[in-house]
């Protein structure tokens, strides 16, 4: 692929922008502002926090040219995900539906196998499922044959802001999974999105680590550039690192003459 | 408060005199039933969780915490029940500040700044229980209550105008007046009117609350009062309240009966707040631990006046002590939902969200029938409420902190 035909395909439909943008514990007035300084054109929205004809209503502050991801969050196994799903594509008129079961009110850890039924069965409904997953190689190829559009894994857990510690595994996700990888949760920098791009991750999914700074459209904006930088990165070709030392100016085997 | 004072608090029995009066006293000679023991028909989870529970409070030794101890605590990602014991303790006082301060870190980064707001709808105030600190207690002579579906719809109708989307629905402890029935109409009338439904009722068996979770409830709340089973039972004379370990494992049969999360409380000001409030704590941290699912919230009252008795008070739970306590609940277990009562004045309030507290009640009345114009037969309130702003200007003030105020975040399923 190279950097002029770089298209970014989700379900059919093509993107350009890399930035999926959360929308939860955001003052709603900063929304807007966000997507726009983001670049984003896929947002995600808890269906519980969509509150249709009541105060304070989310869906009243995304624009109509962002395409919304509803999310299953507060379903606690695959049923409850599956029902929520359904709700989802009335409410908000999307095929599109990240799967979220948690029920782990600590961690908020997704559970894989819960996750895989969901799957199968919002696929076969043509749903564009969407995956949240703990980053195991055995539980990505299963979401793959249920029919996921994608594998979402997480980088550390949810809302932490402690990056990628779950590095290695998503590597292995991304070397090994014809579906685009897309890192989802944990992400608190800039600097580590960049680096999940340049990984060759698809995609960078964050939310808290925006919601929660001091200047809050300003951050979107930092990790637009930050994702961008590590998708060029991702596409030059990185630089060879060295792991071991320096490289000695004076081989080891120049002596060497017969 | 002087260190001095605060040793000399914990020393003593903590006994708090504004709550009795001469009657009381002389109930208080009379023969009561043994508070330990089951009564018929109520169930019995067989959890070991309350032994553990009192076990660890018995053994909480606050003044032997330190200043570094404290500092340790602070310093930790995650934290330990030691480090919440150290949070609680008198050492941590003086530094309240820094402690505040690392509150509000956990909660922005667990919440953002989303602050849910709802209201208590009281649906009834007959109680059976003696419980001498409560205006609705059953020997306190008030205007009784109990509306009806007509009612209830009215009040909620009038509640959901203000545009709020949670309600807690609130009963006296009566089971003949208020039957489980009841209380399941009452939730199938919230359904048509709000997203989320609360339950502080009575306490009940685990096939009790499955039901009231199909008439729509998903969240209950039981305060335990005090976690000192020898003063609870010299503050809950008659009733089924007196039953300490039915009431103690009502969170774990609400979870049993499929509900989503359960609320914890301690009455601050009735025995050793630290140690209270160490128990709740940790109550709530084991039954997270056994049911991982579950969704754990704190409310943090203090003892207010009622009527007939104007003189009670917190006794040496001030502002600071309250501080002290719902920050070591956020930095304990940072993901749990934080309600900060009416109790409180404004002032309070609203600085307490701004530091570690997520949930608000706006609009309140603990009367009966007080939310909609047309109910002549209204019942008293349960104690004095020292917040008494509208839905509207709650969440102005929320704003005007740069919180955002958020009426609903649940899905029931």
């Amino acid at each position: 692929m190279s950097k002029t035909n770089d298209k970014f395909i989700l379900g059919g439909h093509e993107f350009t922008s890399r930035f999926i943008l959360g929308s939860g514990k955001f003052s709603l007035d900063l929304v807007k502002a966000c997507i726009e300084k983001a670049d984003a054109q896929i947002i995600t929205l808890a269906l519980r926090r969509a509150n249709e004809g009541g105060l304070a209503n989310i869906l009243d502050y995304i624009p109509d040219t962002v395409t919304l991801l509803p999310n299953t969050s507060g379903a606690r196994t695959a049923d409850e995900a599956v029902r929520i799903a359904r709700l989802s594509r009335e409410v908000c008129g999307s095929d599109f539906v990240k799967i979220e079961v948690v029920h782990d009110s600590k961690y908020l850890l997704p559970d894989n196998y819960e996750t895989i039924k969901a799957t199968e069965i919002l696929a076969k409904e043509g749903f564009v499922v969407m995956p949240y997953m703990y980053p195991d190689l055995n539980a990505a190829r299963d979401l793959a044959n249920a029919g996921a559009a994608c594998i979402m894994p997480l980088g550390s857990p949810i809302g932490s802001n402690k990056g990628l510690c779950t590095k290695e595994f998503i590597q292995i996700l991304i070397n090994e999974i014809d579906l685009p990888i897309i890192v989802d949760a944990g992400i608190g920098r800039p600097s580590q999105a960049c680096e999940a791009m340049e990984m060759g991750a698809a995609a960078v999914m964050a939310n808290t680590a925006i919601a929660t700074a001091g200047d809050v459209p300003a951050m979107a904006e930092a990790f637009k550039k930050a994702i961008e930088a590590g998708r060029s990165a991702y596409l030059s070709g990185m630089g060879r690192t060295l792991d071991k030392g320096a490289s000695a100016s004076s081989p080891l085997t120049g002596y060497l003459q017969d | 408060m002087s260190q001095d004072t605060i040793t000399e608090n914990s020393s003593k029995e903590h006994w708090n005199e504004s709550i009795v009066n001469e009657v009381i006293l002389e109930d208080l000679k009379q023969n009561r039933i043994d508070h330990m023991t089951y009564l018929p028909g109520m169930e019995d989870p067989h959890s070991d969780i309350m032994d553990k529970v009192i076990d660890a409070m018995n053994h909480y030794d606050y003044e032997k915490y330190t200043e570094a101890d404290v500092r340790r605590a602070l310093a930790h990602d995650n934290r330990t029940p030691e480090d919440f014991a150290a949070l609680l303790s008198p050492a941590a006082l003086p530094l309240l500040e820094e402690i505040a301060q690392e509150a509000r870190r956990e909660t922005r980064k667990h919440f953002g700044n989303s602050v849910y707001m709802f209201t208590p709808l009281y649906i009834a105030n007959y109680c059976e229980n003696y419980c001498i600190y409560c205006g609705f207690n059953c020997h306190n002579k008030i205007n009784r209550a109990m509306l009806n579906p007509e009612q209830i719809e009215k009040e909620m109708q009038a509640i959901a105008e203000t545009g709020l989307q949670e309600i807690l629905i609130l009963t006296g402890e009566s089971r003949a007046k208020s039957d489980v029935k009841y209380i399941g109409e009452a939730c199938k009338i919230a359904r048509k009117y709000f997203r989320v439904i609360g339950l502080e009722v009575y306490p009940m068996n685990s096939d009790e609350y499955a039901y009231l979770h199909e008439c729509g409830a998903d969240y209950v709340t039981v305060f335990q009062e005090t976690y000192n089973s020898d003063k609870y039972e010299t503050l809950h004379l008659a009733g089924h309240k007196r039953i300490f370990p039915y009431r103690l494992n009502a969170q774990e049969r609400a979870l049993m009966g499929g509900m989503r999360g359960v609320g914890f409380g301690a009455l601050l000001g009735l025995d050793d707040f630290r140690k209270d409030a160490f128990a709740t704590g940790y109550h709530a941290y084991l039954l997270q631990r056994k049911y991982p699912h579950a969704e754990i919230a704190f409310s943090c009252p203090r003892l207010r006046p009622i009527i007939n008795n104007d003189r009670i008070n917190p006794m040496d739970v001030h502002e600071p002590q309250l501080l002290q306590v719902v920050c070591a609940y956020r930095l304990f277990m940072p993901f749990a939902s934080i309600t900060v009562s009416t109790r409180e004045c404004a002032r309070v309030r609203d600085n307490m969200v701004n530091i570690a507290a997520t949930k608000i009640s706006a609009g309140v009345s603990t009367g009966i029938g007080e939310h909609a114009d047309d109910i002549e037969e209204k019942g008293d309130d349960q104690f004095e409420i020292s917040d008494d702003r509208s839905v509207k200007e709650v969440y102005d003030a929320l704003l005007a902190h740069d919180l955002q105020p958020v009426m609903n975040d649940y899905i029931y399923v």
